[in-house]
């Protein structure tokens, strides 16, 4: 993919959390039945690396090279736009210049669905916005 | 839209046409067997079923498995998927690391050798309508061992799930050591393709490989078993 391309989709893809994280707001605040989806979605796919406490820690990690990130560092993961949170469930952590390791989810997830994993990060790291 | 609806209505007037067909699965299976493993198409996709089914699809048996395999593995079960069916409802937080909660998984039902074989046969007869596998996908040219071992941890992260050593690489997935002899090959072509294809919502990403890679890949895992067996 070209660099032209790629950015006109990040910023469409950020202006889309934009304004999905600006729709979810209210519900998030009042309870954590919004991130329901979100959260049996991790607890299906993302568990096995990043940890049933979502701590990096996953029953695979043992043996891996690159340890996967751990989502409830709140330093850490405010330090990673959405934008390239959003690339890196979508496309694998080389769309990052990261780790294999951190496999593509774009061929499993719908947009929607990878949307709300990333508004589920946030709330699990309870850090950063977008930036 | 509209026709893509009236093959959805057609297929499952088909899927209920078919109750006939669940009534063909062989006895032996439907008795010992049913209550854990869909011998039938299942008719939902849902992550609730994911969550909720007791052992791996086996309606599209046929295509999958070796036969001498089964013959032998029904008799002597040993463990495939090193953290169970489904993975995420046997394994705990540990000192370190989420570790399988073995006291969690029951050891597979044992057969004598005259149901493996009988329960074998009715398996191999379990075949996919839908094309899920390619027939003929694999072309058999010999990789190194070192290249496919270089794809499989490196290149394309295979071993973060799958063990391709046994007691080495990740728990999540089935172990990769005895697969060329559990799996015929077209299937492991197939499946390392497109996972969702066959086994939708599974925990394996579908990733974007190349027909030379997947035919890498593919000889490498075919080829880890022979080595197994020089041991
Ligand atoms: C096969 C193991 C594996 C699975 C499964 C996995 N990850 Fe990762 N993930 C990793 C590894 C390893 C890293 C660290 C990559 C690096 O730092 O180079 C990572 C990093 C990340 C990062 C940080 C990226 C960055 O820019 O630093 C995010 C966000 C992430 N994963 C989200 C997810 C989500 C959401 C899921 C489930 C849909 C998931 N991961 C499933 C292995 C995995
Ligand atoms: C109590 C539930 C249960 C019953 C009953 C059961 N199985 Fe299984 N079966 C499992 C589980 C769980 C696995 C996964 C084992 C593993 O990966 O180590 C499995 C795996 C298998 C596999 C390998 C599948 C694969 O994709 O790797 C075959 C073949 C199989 N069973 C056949 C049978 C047959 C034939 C019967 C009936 C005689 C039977 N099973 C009865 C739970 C069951
Ligand atoms: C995020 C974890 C993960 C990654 C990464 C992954 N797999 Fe898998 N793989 C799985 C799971 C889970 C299954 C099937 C689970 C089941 O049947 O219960 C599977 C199944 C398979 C199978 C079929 C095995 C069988 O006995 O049914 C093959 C072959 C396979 N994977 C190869 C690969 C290859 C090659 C790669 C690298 C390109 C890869 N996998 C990457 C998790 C993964």
């Amino acid at each position: 993919m070209n660099s032209r391309n790629s950015i006109s989709f990040s910023w469409l893809t950020s202006i889309g959390l934009i304004s999905l994280l600006a729709f979810m707001e209210p519900a998030a605040a009042a309870s954590d039945d919004s991130f329901e989806h979100a959260e049996r979605l991790y607890d299906t796919y993302c568990t096995q690396c990043h940890g049933v406490n979502r701590d990096g820690n996953g029953v695979n990690s043992v043996f891996m090279s690159v340890q996967p990130r751990d989502h409830s560092d709140a330093k850490g993961m405010g330090d990673i736009p959405n934008s390239e949170i959003i690339d890196v469930i979508k496309k694998g952590g080389l769309a990052a210049n990261k780790s294999v390791l951190m496999p593509a989810w774009g061929g499993v997830f719908s947009d929607e669905e990878v949307n709300q994993l990333a508004a589920y990060l946030r709330h699990v790291c309870k850090c950063g916005s977008d930036q | 839209m509209k026709p893509y609806l009236f093959a959805a209505i057609g297929a499952s007037f088909f899927a209920t046409s078919l109750a006939v067909h669940a009534a063909d699965v062989p006895a032996v299976l439907q008795s010992k067997c049913a209550s854990c493993h869909a011998l039938t198409k299942p008719e939902s996709n849902s992550l609730d079923r994911l969550w909720e089914r007791k052992g791996p699809d086996l309606h599209y048996a046929g295509n999958k498995f070796n036969k001498e395999w089964l013959v032998e593995w029904l008799q002597d079960p040993a463990k495939i998927r090193p953290a169970g069916e489904f993975y995420r409802k046997h394994v705990k937080p540990g000192t370190k690391e989420d570790v399988v909660d073995e006291s969690s998984l029951a050891p597979h039902p044992k057969l004598a050798r005259k149901d493996a074989e009988a329960a074998a046969n009715a398996l191999m007869t379990l075949t996919d309508p839908d094309g899920l596998i390619e027939k003929g996908a694999f072309k058999d040219q010999k990789v190194a061992m070192s290249m496919g071992a270089m794809y499989f941890n490196k290149l394309r992260g295979c071993a973060a799930c799958h063990s391709a050593v046994p007691g080495k690489g990740g728990l999540s997935g089935p172990e990769m050591a005895t697969a060329g002899k559990r799996l015929q090959p077209d299937f492991i072509y197939s499946y390392i393709k497109d996972p969702q294809k066959i086994d939708k919502g599974v925990w394996m990403p579908k990733l974007d490989i190349s027909d030379a890679d997947l035919q890498k890949l593919t000889s490498y895992i075919v080829q880890l078993s022979a080595k197994e067996d020089k041991k």
